[in-house]
């Protein structure tokens, strides 16, 4: 069952092979005895999960079964879920239980899916190790002295770990591709704007979107006909017509225009990675692809542009973070100044503060135009970038993140070598492309490499056939990490 | 550019954030390693170039001037923090230290 797909698992459950109660259970045994060594997960609420996991047994045996039915997930603990403690990463949300559910969670249960529980990230999705979480880093399951990535690392390493079906992340920067990758499992990010951010606990408004994440590309398309679609919630969710994600998997890959950005192999790129992907892009061609080298000349300026960007969109929404209506408030204080400033100096870790206080000070009189504006502008040309590489061929390839995992505490100190693990992903964000990461080998150490595939904007079908007749070919997607 | 801990310090005070002058002085440090890193956005030419600040060049929405959300008020302020093992809810309102004399 653990190695099952979402259309095999729904399959058996709607055949009676296995009731939901029984591989919810399954997946709760599994939890509790490997957490306590990977803290994928922040919570879990067996009884929750199995009552959830009893309705879909009956809406099972009445016929009523949609496609994830019955089907245990695992919930990002940036998703708001109604009676479930919602926390980010945070020490600021401790004590938080949601009142009401996300749009991403209420679709999931409209679907008869089980929450699982929710899974350990980075602080506000701030992170690209998981180390900056309130409640300790995750283990990579391939390498416990290893991170997972991040943000989403709970996530990535619950699905490695077989410790749920499937689970659900967020990409602000790279924070599903980058964990996809460092833990050996596929994960999509969407087209800004085609899964609503309703009930997301905000980081950078015009960057976060939701994703699936799961161990192939043909789960992703089932997980993403469910997250996907418009809600009026959300002010950028964007009005267009139902997809099925899943009607182009099954299409040969002949005449497949492959771009290769020369920036994205450049120095900088382990040498093992670089062999895994390259051997990736020579399984491509007996496919049937064809290659183009093509060049994104601006997208050495992303990090920059987006470390402008994000901690300016993120400086203004944790402002609501100020100990008055939920959340943490300091013990003790003089009088509501000293209030905000010790509740937000106490709730917020270091990461999160040093982004805030960049933030503020972009946004600052006198510095505005210098930073964010020309940040702005920096923004359209790696966007315009895109626009002129698409015309050259259907989709962009490369390496998701420039290593394999990182050991713990490996980058220490130094915020800007850990912001340089996100060097191949951010461009995607700021252009508001859809990307995606799948497993396409092992580099050093026997670590799991990401290839990380890059569409033009509701390019999610094409990338998803290329990426599911890529996995039809090879088989790297279903390893499992061993004597965990 | 260079920040100094007076810079840091107008900045924490505006991001309403506590720091001593230990945390001061560690994240000057950092702050300008960060901004060293950013510095390399102020060469580039920019001329003509209209700011993109969204992903997709929409409009906002406009909906009808109608209630859609039911008043769920007691849930909500459930939630409130407490100070001193007491509830900072009264009367439907947040409680705060006072501001005005």
């Amino acid at each position: 069952m653990l190695e099952s797909s979402l259309q095999q698992l729904g399959s058996a459950l709607r055949a009676k092979q296995i009731s939901s109660v029984e591989l919810t259970q399954l997946y709760l045994d599994r939890i509790a005895s490997l957490n306590p060594k990977l803290n994928a997960y922040l919570t879990v609420q067996p009884e929750v999960s199995l009552a959830q996991a009893r309705v879909a047994d009956a809406r099972l045996a009445a016929g009523k079964a949609d496609a994830l039915t019955g089907i245990p997930i695992a919930q990002k603990d940036i998703f708001c879920a109604k009676g479930w403690l919602t926390t980010c990463g945070s020490k600021m949300l401790h004590n938080f239980v949601s009142p009401y559910d996300a749009h991403v969670i209420a679709r999931f249960n409209d679907a008869g899916a089980v929450n699982l529980g929710k899974t350990n990230m980075d602080e506000f999705a701030m992170g690209s190790s998981n180390e900056t979480s309130h409640y300790g880093p995750v283990k990579n399951p391939w390498d416990q002295a290893r991170v997972p990535g991040g943000s989403s690392g709970g996530s990535a390493c619950a699905i490695a770990a077989r410790l749920c079906a499937a689970a659900t992340g967020t990409d602000t920067g790279g924070s599903i591709r980058q964990p996809a990758a460092l833990c050996g499992i596929s994960g999509l990010k969407p087209t800004y704007g085609v899964v609503s951010r309703y009930g997301m606990i905000a980081f950078a408004s015009s960057l976060d979107q939701a994703g699936p994440m799961a161990r192939s590309a043909e789960d992703l398309a089932l997980l993403l006909n469910t997250m996907a679609g418009f809600d009026e919630r959300d002010s950028t969710s964007l009005q267009r017509d139902k997809e099925d994600y899943a009607r182009d998997l099954a299409k040969p890959l002949n005449g497949l225009r492959i771009g290769l950005p020369k920036e994205f192999f450049a120095a900088g790129l382990g040498s093992d990675v670089a062999q895994a992907v390259e051997a990736a892009i020579a399984e491509y061609k007996k496919l049937g692809a064809t290659v183009v080298d093509i060049s994104l000349p601006n997208s050495r300026l992303a990090v920059p542009v987006y470390y402008v960007l994000a901690p300016a969109e993120a400086s203004s929404n944790l402002s609501r973070f100020d100990g008055v209506r939920y959340g943490y408030r300091a013990p003790d204080y003089t009088d509501l100044a000293d209030m905000y400033e010790k509740s937000r100096a106490q709730g917020f870790g270091a990461e999160v503060k040093r982004r805030i206080m960049i933030g503020t000070y972009v946004l600052s009189h006198g510095y505005y135009d210098a930073y964010y504006l020309q940040a702005q502008k920096i923004r359209r040309l790696i966007a315009q970038d895109f626009t002129e590489a698409f015309k050259q061929c259907d989709v962009i390839m490369g390496p998701t993140a420039p290593s394999t995992a990182f050991k713990l505490d490996e980058k220490g100190d130094d915020p800007v070598q850990m912001y340089l693990s996100d060097i191949y992903t951010i461009a995607v964000n700021l252009a508001g492309l859809p990307g995606m990461s799948i497993p396409c080998g092992f580099g050093a150490n026997n670590l799991p490499v990401g290839l990380q595939i890059i569409g033009n904007y509701f390019g999610e079908a094409r990338m998803l056939n290329a990426a599911h007749q890529y996995q039809l070919a090879t088989d790297w997607h279903s390893r499992a990490p061993q004597g965990i | 550019m260079s920040l100094n801990n007076a810079d840091v310090r107008k900045v924490a005070r505006l991001a309403r954030l506590a720091m001593s002058e230990t945390e001061i002085e560690t994240a000057r440090s950092q702050l300008s390693g960060i901004f060293a890193l950013i510095a390399e956005m102020q060469a580039v030419d920019t001329r003509g170039i209209e700011p993109m600040s969204h992903a997709q060049d929409v409009s906002q929405r406009l909906r009808e001037d109608v209630v859609t959300e039911t008043n769920q008020r007691e849930l909500f302020q459930s939630l409130a923090p407490k100070y001193k093992g007491l509830s900072q809810v009264e009367a439907g309102l947040y409680l705060v230290p006072q501001v005005i004399e």
